[in-house]
């Protein structure tokens, strides 16, 4: 036995020999930082590799060290770095997930740190994003925007075509009556003309809802109430109708992710899909051959402004390299290379030059409309709101699911959110 | 004809039980294209490799399997070292105490891990073990000890102390009875212990994901997830390639222990 406690003892000390962290850099040494990515589509991750080595080559003294994290699972592990001081320096997420970390003093504020020509490159709209209570009773910027997501509407190009409706152009969008009416024209037997995939509903709603200006959300002397209003209830009551009155929309798909309606889409069931800008590439690569397919822009209701979230990079509070991370920064998230990130995730850059750039304006995969997409997205008003998780939780995803499969109505749905909701806000507003 | 109802059963239960490890070969083999068929197949219409190159490609998957491998391994062997000697003495000695660290073995396990994570990561820093494999070994063996633990001392008590007091009666000292009439009765014990151990570990995730940062110390499951994006979505391929290969060593092992398993049981028919 004492041989076997032996011989177990030292397989650990010697595979903690074989994986101990790295070396702290020599004095006059090499910066080295880590960069935490969450890049998983393929060209994606190659092009932040790419950049990456890019960077290294040409500056020897900060070195960046990729480190690839995954979408599933990065808050909490974020959460236990922050809390334990041994975060990455430089961070990818989303801008929702910001505003925790911000107000917990977990990141570093950039309002003035960031170089004027990137500044100067990304729209107010975007910053806006990244901006928030800094727990003290300021404001600061927590990240820099570099991707955003727009909701289009993917459409089998054959089936609309054989309809003989109009297809929507940027500049000539659909009403949401329009896309009532076309989706009733392409519903026949057990084809649908749209749909909505539910299974995370929340964000979907309230991004679209500013369609209509319902914001969810109202703010009055620092304290945050939920409120569902005419201008709220409008998406809603529209998504619904195409399910049960119109029967427009398949009921079946309320309980599918973005992508599982994909299938069907393919295979005619469905000919048009409400979803993020990013599902194209799924199309590009799964579609059958001959599958004709389109990007159609964003519906119009009162306005065509839906709720921005962007991916960001941040720079962890802890670390130790702050101005060298905000260089690798500066560089990654230059106008060419926002390109390059844009294409390999299949989203919409917020460097005005990227989106300037021949890339981004083509036809091909629908990138034209994708792009011009850009300029109805507007700060999500729930990104400021504190608590707004655990409303989405607790709250809204069990309602409007509850909603959606017809189990309650508008109303109930209405005051469940509000007075629910309103429970959950209060803890927050102390 | 109820042999051959209870070889069809059987035949159904392996089925059922083979399902999806046969859906994930069907799968890391299928193009993109046929897996988001609305009508799927099992034999995929134009097999391709390219999601294994992909995987491979794309991912340390041959590293980060012999990481999880070392460290599971480790677990499964401390574990049961561990908890050997002291699932003995919770069998055949009965106090209070024991009564109470039995108790407080099962109490242990209704604790959400969640909760413990960040001292527990801050007490692996603080030992300079976060970020490393003996560090994750250690956090393995801790939440699998208890109930290996609460498992072993099942397996002692089911051997009959008046093995042990006849072995004394023929002139066999307390090592030479446990080694020669109680160490071969335990064995099927053992070796269950060391499979849950090993599974428990090689699949285990939050921890491994709160220990391990840095890429070159990541374990598979770690690695695994790289192939999940946003809102769900998926890339099917290189997962399923990547999986049905995570699934090898354990297969692997069941299949060389299961037979230590039998023996062990032998052994100790022949003793008693």
């Amino acid at each position: 036995m004492r041989k076997k406690v032996a011989l177990a003892a030292g397989l650990l000390v010697l595979a903690a020999g074989c994986a101990s962290e790295p070396p702290a850099a020599a004095p006059d040494g090499p910066v080295k930082i880590k960069f935490q990515s969450l890049a998983w589509q393929k060209e994606s991750i190659a092009a932040n590799k790419e950049l990456v080595d890019e960077w290294n080559k040409a500056n020897p003294k900060i070195q960046v060290e990729y480190v690839q994290g995954s979408w599933d699972n990065v808050n909490d592990q974020l959460v236990t770095s922050f809390e334990a001081g041994d975060p990455p320096d430089v961070i990818h997420d989303d801008s929702p997930a910001l505003s925790g970390f911000a107000s917990r003093g977990y990141l570093l504020d950039l309002k003035d740190k960031v170089p004027a020509e990137l500044k100067s490159d990304i729209p107010q709209a975007a910053w806006d994003t990244v901006t928030f209570a800094d727990g003290k009773g300021g404001q600061g910027v927590y990240g820099v925007p570099f991707l955003q997501e727009s909701q289009v509407i993917i459409g089998n190009k054959k089936l609309l075509d054989k309809a003989g409706v109009r297809l929507p152009t940027p500049d000539s969008p659909w009403t949401w009556d329009e896309f009532a009416e076309v989706s009733k024209k392409l519903t026949k037997g057990d084809s649908y003309g749209v749909a909505w995939p539910m299974k995370s509903p929340v964000n979907k709603v309230l991004n679209l809802g500013l369609n209509f200006g319902g914001t969810f959300f109202r703010t009055d002397g620092g304290k945050t109430t939920v409120k569902v209003e005419a201008g709220e209830r409008e998406v809603l009551q529209r998504i619904h109708d195409q399910l049960y009155k119109d029967k427009s929309a398949d009921p079946a798909a309320l309980g599918m992710g973005a992508a599982d309606p994909l299938p069907g889409f393919y295979a005619g069931k469905y000919a048009m899909l409400p979803v993020g800008v990013y599902l194209r590439q799924q199309v590009v690569e799964q579609a059958p051959d001959g599958f004709e397919w389109i990007t159609l822009p964003p519906l119009k209701g009162a306005t065509a402004e839906q709720g921005a979230v962007s991916q960001t990079l941040s720079v962890a509070a802890d670390s130790k390299y702050p101005e060298q991370s905000l260089k690798f920064m500066s560089f990654f998230l230059n106008g060419s290379n926002q390109v390059k990130l844009a294409k390999g995730d299949w989203l919409l850059p917020t460097s005005v030059k990227a989106a300037g750039d021949p890339a981004m304006t083509t036809e091909e995969n629908g990138w034209n409309v994708a792009t011009a997409s850009v300029k109805n997205l507007v700060v999500a008003p729930f990104l400021k709101v504190n608590g707004f998780d655990e409303w989405k939780s607790k709250v809204a995803t069990p309602t409007l699911q509850q909603f959606f499969a017809n189990k309650i109505t508008l109303d109930d749905a209405a005051k469940k959110l509000v007075d629910e909701g309103n429970k959950v806000l209060e803890r927050y507003n102390q | 004809m109820g042999k051959a109802l209870r070889y069809l059963a059987l035949a159904g239960y392996v089925v059922f039980l083979a399902f999806p490890l046969l859906w994930l070969l069907s799968t890391a083999l299928k193009t993109p294209q046929e897996m988001a068929s609305l009508h799927p197949t099992w034999i995929p219409r134009a097999p391709t490799l390219t999601n294994f190159a992909d995987a491979f490609g794309e991912q340390d998957l041959v590293g980060s399997g012999l990481r999880s491998l070392v460290v599971a391994v480790a677990t499964a062997v401390l574990t049961v070292v561990l908890a050997l000697p002291a699932a003995y003495a919770l069998a055949r000695y009965r106090s209070m105490i024991n009564r109470i660290a039995l108790g407080w073995v099962l109490v242990s396990q209704v604790f959400p891990f969640i909760l413990i994570i960040i001292p527990l990561f801050m007490v692996l820093r603080r030992l300079e073990l976060s970020n490393t494999l003996p560090g994750l070994t250690l956090v393995h063996v801790t939440f699998v000890l208890p109930f290996a633990l609460w498992m072993l001392q099942g397996y002692v008590r089911a051997v009959p102390r008046e093995l042990e007091e006849a072995a004394a009666v023929d002139g066999a000292g307390r090592v030479r009875s446990l080694l020669s009439v109680v160490a071969p009765l335990l064995a099927p014990g053992v070796v269950a212990t060391l499979l849950f151990a090993f599974i428990s570990s090689w699949n285990e995730f939050l921890f491994a994901l709160i220990v391990l940062k840095d890429p070159d110390v990541a374990t598979l499951p770690l690695t695994l997830v790289k192939f999940t994006g946003a809102e769900g979505v998926v890339r099917l391929g290189p997962l399923a390639a990547a999986s049905l290969l995570a699934t090898v060593p354990s297969l692997v092992f069941f299949a060389v222990i299961q037979r230590r398993l039998r023996s062990g049981l032998m052994a100790g028919a022949v003793k008693g």
